[in-house]
């Protein structure tokens, strides 16, 4: 009992108690602990999920009864729909340039503040400032100013005597100025990058180094192949983001996702279609394409992981 | 080249692209503050006022001060919710022995990646049902349940790395699950706890489309809901008032990340929630 009552020794015998036999406090007790979480999982994320597989065969406006209408909804978003062909586009369009680039920016600039880097902290602050407030409405009444016909954008590249036009009203451009908003918010893969970074073993690199190779050279070989965990798990994390973007389309195109159709995100236009429209039916079929496609994305993504993703055993 | 200059190179180009970086946030705070702003980039530091901000304080129907507090209120609620829900979850995830905690466990982690698309209909159809729609009910109450599963996972994740002779000894000493959760492993999570409320802060702060969804009641509105019906009526004509705003709104999530850049940084380190 004396041991027990002292932290210290306590935990110096963290490793034998370690390989005791399994606990077997808990059972039932674990599930009063579980009730909120059991509730939550039930009520506000599975039960719906069924509710809305169920719905996404029905024909089903609010306060009307759903009326089944088999796969008549996926058929319409897929032969008749030339608004869900766009917004599939746009989003594909969307995922397919700003994550890799994203993932390019955020990994070089990790390798660069990697190693003994004065007032890494800072830079750090600076590179990553712009992930926490990229979300908000705030920076995407930003960024349809500085993209607007007389903004910032369209000064600067007069001054290096560029002439361009604003893009948010052009249909050409209007999702370019979402895609470098979101490789703008290239902070948070970057602290991850730094995180694995660190974890690469200083010798390993240093024995690279003393065989001859250049800086390039250590980097293909050593470290990314020692990072390519963290960059597998960035990249599954910001596609599935990437796939969900809703606000700075929202506001960049008023809630219309124009001109033209040209910034009608997926999600823009599931809500467009579910609460403006109502249809509820239609708009639950949207969201098990979109499910099915990003599972099936993430799926590949572990499958072909196997082939580039080296993890130390 | 020498090791001094490669830094110096170095710095130059962090410098360099960070300024790029940070430069649009710089331009709309200066703007903010410019007297009838223009769209003209370059930036005048003459006769600075706070004008803007007080007429888009007031230009509204409904004041922006009201958007500030019941954004704050909404925060303050998810906070208590997600902590209460989340660390109770994640206690029994990580110490308690139950006959389904593989598959609730694999479920949990499931739920970490499910786009919210998927539960949104139905969650609305709800909450309309049971005549929440125009309350803070649907934007708080899923915090109190645990639907953010990143948070129990994260919770977990700091859990496992107590040390388990703290529980024995509790039990040792009599404690039940309930007082070794309390008394014992609650006060070792306060950095996961740390790291909870600050994101969970920045994301109600910054959630604009659940609000959206509930709330269709100008007195309601949140900060990010606000934002966007005042773009909508004062469109081009008064953007200085729209940057005042907008700056107005980011203080907030500033100031969290001036004081817990270390928390935030760890979070993200290891659980990649942004």
């Amino acid at each position: 009992m004396v041991a027990l009552g002292n932290p210290a020794q306590a935990l110096d015998r963290r490793s034998r108690a370690g390989a005791r036999a399994p606990r077997r406090r808990g059972g039932a007790v674990a599930y009063v602990f579980l009730i909120p979480w059991l509730i939550g999982v039930i009520g506000i994320t599975l039960g719906p999920m069924l509710a809305s597989l169920y719905l996404s065969f029905t024909d089903y406006r609010l306060g009307s009864t759903p009326s089944w209408v088999g796969a008549a909804n996926y058929v319409r978003l897929f032969t008749q729909d030339d608004r869900f062909i766009a917004s599939a586009g746009v989003t594909a369009r969307y995922v397919l340039v700003s994550v890799p680039l994203q993932l390019v920016f955020a990994l070089a600039i990790a390798v660069l503040l990697d190693r003994g880097v004065r007032g890494l902290a800072i830079y750090r602050s600076i590179y990553y400032l712009p992930s926490l407030l990229g979300s908000s409405v705030a920076v995407a009444v930003l960024w349809r100013q500085i993209f607007s016909s007389q903004g910032l954008v369209v000064q600067v590249a007069d001054w290096f005597g560029i002439t361009m036009g604003g893009w948010i009203a052009d249909p050409a451009h209007a999702l370019d100025t979402l895609i470098v908003l979101n490789v703008w918010t290239f902070g948070s893969p970057m602290v991850i990058f730094l995180a694995g970074l660190r974890q690469i073993p200083n010798d390993l690199v240093e024995a690279a180094r003393v065989d001859g190779a250049g800086a390039l050279r250590r980097f293909w070989s050593v470290i990314l192949p020692l990072l390519s965990p963290v960059v597998f798990f960035n990249l599954v994390l910001q596609l599935i983001g990437a796939f969900q973007a809703f606000t700075p389309a929202y506001i960049i195109s008023s809630g219309t996702g124009g001109p033209a159709d040209s910034t009608l995100f997926y999600s823009l236009y599931l809500f467009q279609s579910g609460f403006q429209a109502f249809n509820m039916g239609y708009a639950s079929a949207m969201a098990w394409i979109l499910f099915i496609v990003i599972g099936a994305f993430t799926a590949v993504n572990f499958i072909a992981s196997k082939y580039w993703v080296h993890y130390e055993t | 080249m020498t090791w001094a200059t490669s830094q110096g190179w170095k710095h130059l180009l962090l410098l360099g692209f960070g300024f790029v970086m940070i430069y649009p946030l710089i331009w709309m705070f200066v703007k903010s503050l410019t007297p009838s702003a223009t769209l003209d980039a370059a930036l005048s530091f003459d006769g600075l006022t706070f004008e803007n901000y007080i007429e888009g304080w007031t230009s509204l129907t409904v004041p922006f001060g009201r958007f500030m507090a019941n954004s704050m209120l909404v925060a303050v609620l998810c906070i208590v919710g997600n902590l209460a829900s989340c660390t109770l979850a994640a206690y029994a995830f990580a110490r308690l022995q139950f006959r389904l905690r593989g598959p609730l466990f694999g479920l949990m982690l499931a739920t970490i990646m499910l786009p919210f698309h998927v539960t949104i209909v139905p969650q609305y159809i709800l909450f309309h049902t049971l005549g929440w729609i125009n309350t803070y009910v649907p934007l708080v109450l899923p915090k109190f349940l645990a639907v953010e599963s990143f948070f129990v996972f994260l919770m977990v994740q700091f859990i496992r790395g107590i040390p388990r002779t703290l529980d024995d000894a509790a039990a040792l000493d009599g404690c039940g699950p309930f007082r070794t959760f309390f008394r014992v492993i609650l006060p070792l999570c306060i950095p996961a706890i740390g790291v909870t409320t600050v994101f969970t802060f920045i994301w109600t702060w910054n959630d604009f489309f659940t609000p959206l969804l509930y709330l269709s009641k100008p007195d309601l509105y949140t900060v990010p809901v606000g934002l966007s019906t005042f773009q909508d009526s004062t469109g081009l004509s008064n953007y200085g008032a729209l940057f005042a705003m907008s700056i107005l709104s980011l203080v907030p999530v500033f100031i969290v990340f001036l004081f817990a850049q270390r928390a935030l940084t760890r979070g993200i380190a290891t659980t990649g929630i942004k």
